[in-house]
């Protein structure tokens, strides 16, 4: 813990640690000091002077350094001028003043100077009743204006940064803040001031404009309504919203979220949600969250969203009751049980998969995760220790990334590992091509595809890298799937565990290893028992499938071929997909918006979400149907409520143990103080009051033994003439339909591409732009090629996601006739 | 009297490598490099009462021995934005004497142990630029700047930098910012440039009449250089002479003249003979002296400007007679600080445009009594709020001029 | 064209100036060179400039945008840049701004008819006991011109018209 240091303010005596600024040690003492540009995430820049104090120190002898004292106390000497409480340090003796008439004439000077260029136009402002300004105008401003409104500036007052967030320039107070977010915390300046004076306006020339995938959380930080998201703008106002705390489920990061809920006209009198916005947790995604998280939420909601049961009946999908859609499926499952599968994805909750994994044992069925990456088991025995916090890494620790590009995976999780080695951690990136977190990193190791287990050997050996990694205070691996399949993201896991372990690096806080999961809650399948295979379409072929949350015959048509020969096909889902379409029986399901439950995150924290909407029509939670199911099937679960499903997992699955719903939803002091009385100072974040989560030890810290299997070695794919490797890369904003439905993302998606060095189109004579053909393993697409230097030659990088079925790297051909 | 700054005006032809060395050119350098630790050459700085040049006036040897020396590398930068309305000397001496300029900064270099110095000149200076760029080319033939100067073991390079337009960037802070390739945005001080200056490094920014100052010093000791000038100022000044005067120009005067002297003597008087109605001393950031034969006679230096009310600033005297209106004159200075506000600060950003609405009223004529005591209101409020020094000198001709020729404002608001 | 191409010596010359870590320092005279090209800094331009001091193109818009001497549209070839600041307006300057836009026809931020010279009105250029005085900002970098007259400067657009690239 760092010195404190004692002050006084407004004769209040407050402790603080040394080096804090004293508008945050006011905050942390109960005292509001009004802020605008001052944001205790940024540096100081002391620029708005919203803040203005008067500030005394405690004279000192010149000669011995001692402190003058007057009436047996420090005499303090005042400086002539205000002084800015963002800018300034706290010190021993500090004497701070912040309410006497110099200091509030000097902030009510400030508020008057911003409103004589604002437009007061609080009633359609989309921030009025959570605008600082305007409570500050409230608190402060003159009831008059002594500006002559006709001379007011008049400047544009709709225009799109980028699809996403729009700016009201006459709202703009120039705190700067947007830019210096973007810039200090994000790392990508695509915003900036023009002009000056007066003059000065927030500008991004970015192609496309404001390109970050963190462009909303400058919504929450501008302190004015200034920035807008495309989703939200006019479409409540903020005292018409209800809160409820929500987990975000596009990725393993797991941030916390609020989501916002109003009853609409719209929605017949229904409550909806209108905007997820950050909950803070400093150990999980601070007061942030990314692009992805905020907007795709749409998918709860829309006419393809199922909502009664279906049975087949003469080739077609008619209605059915509850009692009998279930009953034919157990029917079905029970006659076919030596070829039951349960397919289900890391979309769902651990109840929901808990009861799956619980019927596929007691059936004496096979519980298969929908997913490319393995290596979730190593992840229970050298995953990250329970403290983990990478907000606290920093010099002296090291972050190895390897087959993952966080910005595409995982946003916030790019964000934290790069402020890390802002702070000085050693940032090693390992990847075949070059991704955004290069540019912090300390070593880039560009290798092979298929030599990312050589890779991670290459460790063991002699270097100035592995030195660094080895010595490390602390050290974190994060892997992924970039150009690996089951197999190889099992072996790469494994290798990394060995790795960890033997340098030490297990069982601790900040240490171990971390699963870049394609779906939110793949840890929390692992841990309940769920496990990929490396060959889905053989496990299928012919048997009788129980599929919750994926669709695999949308996804690929091998899949898709797969199923059709299945003996039964039972699908549990939330919107009409390709594989309801062919299924035997549909069981609508609740969306995470609907009902409560949890998720793992990829850090191993179970976390707690909570429903905020009416369920749609008759869906039900996923445990509940897998429950009603298993009873046809003459198998006793538990559906009443996800309290004592989870209460039940806890007692069976040995690293939840000691959890329980109320456990998870213990809150913690943290620091920035956010929340809605003072939106000055965090934004409109919301404050944390439902939970911060438990996490999960690892065997390694639990004290078990942590034996780590042996890494299986596979024969590199080696290309011949005419042939090409495909390999699969994962993409933020993908054709999925989380993010397809929310209309407004179309443009950051994109379409479908075989991205390839300008070496290798040229040796198959194809150009940039154009179409063709690509086959490989049954799978057959066209595309057209995009030449991009970052990927190596002799290689076709095809993102998942985006249409082309690729779960692994494999050898390709193109060519072949190509429609136009 | 022989000029110490401007000695082009003595000595034809002094911008020539040749004829600058034939006078004794780089003596100073020489002497400090081989006979001089550079500590000494700070204390020398330090005992001549050198004080800055730039406007603030702040001792230049006590700035120098700041330099943080646990902080490695160190820069020197010298400040020739020139930019202040009124002030034109700097470009004079670097045209004219810029080897003494150069030397000048070379030592300063090598007393704060800088391998490299930045010239950040105003962007307008383009012309000038090429030509210092050509100096210090032939500074570093002949041996005076590159490595193992004088067979020492020390090294020293120049480089000119060109700003593009911005009064803001003479503040020292916005200057380094603009420096690193940024808008020319003051930064926050403390920290200063000493110990957080150019890419986060200690830094001494001098102004060019500062530096210029320095080979004489070193070469004839602090004791010479303390002879000259008052008590409270050591020294010379070039004074920037403009306005409705018959002569205007630059003029290097040991501190102490008066002000009759510099404009009556030198300025050869005002145009058609008239009175003179007042004084900005220092640009057009200058409070507005009230002019009467006490203050004709008073002596220039930072001290006895000060008991007038103003600052002497750079000593960019514009001389003011009684055809001028100062409703006029401060419409004129706010449109330039409004021009030249960057934008940071609030107070700056929006009293300016607030004040320019106003002057632009009262001096258009339709502007009322309440819009004279509003701007001095909205002056006032600037006052003492500003994240830099711009926003304070934007109101001080404001506030002198309303305060001190009410007359003028009651005249402009008649109607 | 790509400045990278046509300008390596002197992109060289600049870069080398400042410490490579901190390259970002030549986006000005780095816009001095793309200025030239065409008298104002287009798109293209900036955005080859992000790249080459890896900042973004945003970064060099704002700074573009900051400094009055680089331009993002274009104007005449010659920009006649009149100091009308207090110094130099006590010396006679509005009334020669007056007088030299009546000649040329234009008012203050115009291009005259044949494009080669657009009028403005500046701050102070430390040249004020020269005034009348301007700068032209045009292919040739910025020249000063003192003690002027309305005379003298028709006689110096006429020369200017006759000044090959
Ligand atoms: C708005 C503003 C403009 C300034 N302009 C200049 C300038 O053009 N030239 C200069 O030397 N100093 C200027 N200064 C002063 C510098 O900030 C700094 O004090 C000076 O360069 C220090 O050098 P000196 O100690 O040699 O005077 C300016 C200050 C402010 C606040
Ligand atoms: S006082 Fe003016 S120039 Fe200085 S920081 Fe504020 S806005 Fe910028
Ligand atoms: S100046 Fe302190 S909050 Fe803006």
């Amino acid at each position: 813990m760092s010195k404190q240091v004692n002050l006084t303010i407004n004769g209040k005596q407050v402790t603080a640690p040394e080096g804090m600024t004293v508008a945050d040690a006011a905050k942390l003492a109960g005292i509001d000091i009004p802020v605008f540009c001052h944001h205790p995430k940024l540096e100081p820049v002391g620029m708005c002077r919203m803040c203005l104090v008067e500030i005394g120190r405690p004279m000192r002898d010149r000669n011995t350094g001692q402190f003058v004292m007057e009436n047996g106390q420090p005499k303090i000497q005042f400086m002539p001028k205000l002084e800015t409480a963002c800018t300034n340090r706290v010190e021993e003796g500090l004497v701070v003043l912040t309410t006497t008439e110099k200091a509030v004439d000097g902030q009510r000077g400030t508020v008057e100077f911003l409103l004589t260029s604002h437009p007061l136009d609080c009633p359609i402002c989309d921030k009025g009743g959570e605008c600082p300004l305007q409570n500050l105008t409230m608190a402060h401003g003159p009831g008059k204006s002594r500006f002559n409104y006709n001379e007011k500036q008049h400047l544009d007052k709709m225009i799109p940064l980028g699809e996403l967030i729009y700016l009201d320039r006459e709202r703009c107070i120039q705190c700067a803040r947007c830019i210096r977010f973007q810039d200090e915390v994000a790392g990508e300046a695509v915003l900036g001031f023009d002009d000056r004076g007066r003059y000065t306006q927030i500008i991004s020339v970015s192609d496309p404009g404001f390109d970050s995938v963190f462009s909303g959380n400058t919504t929450d930080i501008c302190p004015v309504g200034a920035l807008t998201t495309t989703d939200f703008r006019f479409g409540a106002r903020p005292w018409e919203l209800d809160a409820q705390a929500s987990i975000c489920t596009q990725c393993p990061v797991g941030c916390n979220t609020t989501l916002n809920i109003r009853r609409e006209a719209k929605a017949g009198g229904e409550v909806v949600v209108k905007r997820v916005m950050p909950r803070q947790n400093e150990e999980v995604n601070e007061i942030w969250l990314c692009d992805k998280g905020r907007f795709t939420y749409h998918y709860t909601e829309g006419k393809e969203r199922l909502t009664k049961p279906m049975v087949r009946r003469d080739g077609k999908l008619a209605r059915a009751s509850w009692d009998a859609a279930t009953k034919f499926a157990a029917e079905k499952f029970n006659a076919h049980k030596k070829d039951f599968v349960v397919l289900a994805s890391g979309r769902l909750s651990n109840e929901d998969l808990f009861n799956l994994k619980s019927l596929a044992d007691t059936a004496g069925g096979e519980a298969i995760l929908y997913s490319d990456m393995g290596g979730g088991e190593l992840t229970q025995l050298v995953g990250v220790g329970a403290g983990t916090n990478l907000g606290r890494m920093g010099k002296g620790d090291a972050i190895l990334v390897i087959a993952s590009d966080l910005y595409e995976e995982a946003p916030i999780w790019w964000l934290r590992v790069k402020q890390a080695a802002d702070r000085g951690a050693t940032l090693i990136v390992a990847n075949p091509r070059t991704t955004k977190l290069d540019r912090f990193a300390k070593y880039h190791i560009h290798y092979a595809y298929g030599d990312e287990i050589k890779t991670i050997h290459d460790f063991g050996k002699k270097s100035r890298i592995s030195d660094e990694f080895a010595k490390a205070k602390n050290a974190v691996i994060f892997y992924g799937s970039e150009g690996l399949g089951v197999n190889g993201t099992s072996a790469l896991a494994s290798a990394c565990a060995v790795l960890l372990k033997e340098s030490g690096h297990a069982g601790n806080a900040n240490n171990g290893l971390i699963g870049v999961w394609q779906r939110a809650n793949d840890q929390g399948a692992f841990e309940i028992g769920f496990r990929p295979v490396p060959n889905l379409e053989k496990a299928l072929k012919g048997k009788a499938v129980y599929i919750a949350g994926a669709d695999p015959v949308g996804d690929d048509p091998n899949l898709a071929k797969a199923l059709e020969s299945a003996k039964f096909v039972a699908v549990q889902e939330l919107r009409e997909t390709a594989t309801t379409e062919i299924a035997d029986v549909v069981l609508p399901a609740q969306a995470f918006t609907e009902r409560e439950g949890t998720f793992v995150s990829g850090e191993r924290r179970v976390q707690r979400y909570h429903a905020a909407v009416a369920p749609k029509g008759d869906s039900k939670p996923d445990y509940a149907i897998t429950a009603m199911l298993a009873k046809q099937m003459g198998v006793i679960l538990q559906g009443t409520s996800a309290t004592v499903v989870f209460d039940i997992l806890s007692n069976s699955v040995e690293a939840f143990n000691e959890l329980s719903y109320d456990a998870l939803a213990q809150v913690r002091e943290q620091w920035p103080i956010v929340g809605r009385s003072d939106m000055y100072y965090g934004g409109t974040t919301y404050e944390n009051t439902k939970g911060m989560g438990v996490q999960l030890l690892p065997m390694a810290q639990a004290g078990g033994t942590v034996r780590i299997p042996k890494v299986r070695k596979e024969a590199a794919l080696r290309p011949k003439e005419k042939e090409l490797l495909a390999v699969p890369a994962n993409k933020l904003y993908d054709l999925g339909v989380t993010v397809r439905t929310a209309g407004f993302l179309d443009g950051r998606i994109g379409e479908m591409m075989i991205s390839m060095h300008p070496s290798t189109a040229k040796k198959f004579g194809v150009e940039d732009g154009r179409k063709v053909k690509i086959s490989f393993d049954g799978v057959s697409a066209e595309a057209p090629v995009r030449l991009d230097e970052t990927v190596a030659s002799g290689v076709a990088l095809i993102r998942r996601g985006m249409g082309i079925a690729i779960h692994e790297p494999v050898i390709a051909k193109i060519g072949g006739r190509v429609k136009s | 009297m022989t000029h110490i700054l401007l000695r082009h005006r003595d000595v034809p032809d002094i911008n020539k490598l040749s004829v600058y060395k034939k006078n004794g050119g780089f003596d100073a350098f020489k002497k400090a490099v081989t006979r001089m630790k550079p500590n000494e050459v700070t204390d020398v700085v330090k005992a001549s009462g050198l004080k800055g040049r730039g406007g603030a006036g702040f001792p230049t040897g006590m700035k120098w021995a700041f330099i943080d020396k646990n902080n490695w590398p160190h820069y020197v930068v010298a400040n020739a934005d020139e930019s202040e309305p009124g002030t034109f000397k700097d470009r004079e001496i670097m045209e004219s004497n810029p080897f003494q300029f150069l030397e000048g900064l070379a030592i300063a270099c090598y007393a704060v142990g800088a391998t490299v110095a930045y010239v950040y000149l105003r962007g307008e200076f383009w012309e000038l630029a090429a030509f210092l760029d050509q100096k210090i080319a032939e500074m570093e033939e002949a041996g005076y700047l590159g490595d193992n100067l004088f067979g020492k073991d020390y090294s020293l390079r120049i480089f000119t930098h060109l700003g593009a337009g911005a009064y803001i960037c003479g503040e020292e802070t916005a200057l380094l910012e603009s420096l690193e390739g940024k808008r020319g945005q003051p930064r926050v001080r403390p920290p200063f440039p000493p110990s957080f200056g150019l890419y986060g490094k200690p830094t001494i920014i001098n102004n060019v009449e500062t530096f210029t100052n320095v080979p004489p010093i070193i070469a004839n000791g602090a004791d010479w250089y303390k002879n000259i000038g008052t008590a409270d100022s050591a020294g010379v000044k070039v004074f920037s002479l403009s306005g409705r005067v018959r002569k205007p120009g630059n003029y290097e005067l040991p501190f102490g003249s008066t002000f009759r002297n510099l404009i009556y003597e030198h300025g050869m008087g005002i145009q058609e003979g008239r009175p003179i109605k007042a004084i900005m001393p220092a640009g057009a950031s200058s409070s507005l002296i009230v002019v009467d034969e006490k203050v004709l006679d008073t002596p220039m230096d930072y001290a006895t400007v000060r008991t007038l009310g103003a600052d002497l600033g750079s000593a960019s005297v514009i001389v003011l007679d009684d055809t001028v209106d100062i409703d006029w004159v401060i419409n004129k200075t706010i449109h330039f600080f409004k021009h030249e506000s960057c934008g940071k600060c609030t107070p700056c950003r929006e009293g300016n445009h607030w004040m320019r609405n106003l002057t632009e009223r009262i001096h258009q004529g339709t502007g009322s009594g309440e819009d004279v005591s509003l701007l001095l209101n909205v002056a006032k409020q600037m006052q003492g709020k500003c994240l830099c020094a711009l926003g304070e000198f934007a109101t001080m001709a404001v506030v002198t001029g309303i305060e001190r020729f009410p007359e003028d404002f009651k005249k402009a608001v008649k109607a | 064209m790509s400045l990278e191409k046509k300008y390596a010596k002197e992109i060289k010359q600049i870069l080398a100036k400042y410490p490579p870590e901190h390259k970002r320092s030549a986006v000005m005279p780095l816009l001095y060179l793309a200025q030239r090209e065409a008298g104002y800094i287009n798109k293209e331009a900036m955005k080859e400039i992000a790249h080459l001091l890896d900042i973004t193109e945003t970064d060099v818009a704002s700074i573009v945008g900051f400094y009055t001497l680089y331009h993002d549209r274009k104007a005449g070839k010659y920009r006649m840049q009149v100091c009308t600041d207090l110094p130099c307006a006590l010396r006679g300057a509005d009334e020669f701004l007056d007088k030299l836009c009546g000649n040329l026809g234009i008012k203050v931020g115009e291009t005259t008819e044949d494009g080669l010279v657009t009028v403005e009105s500046v701050m102070c250029l430390a040249a004020c006991d020269r005034a009348p005085m301007f700068q032209t900002q045009g292919p040739d970098g910025i020249k000063y011109h003192e003690y002027m007259t309305v005379d003298r400067t028709m006689e110096l657009i006429e020369a200017l018209k006759g000044v090959k690239e």
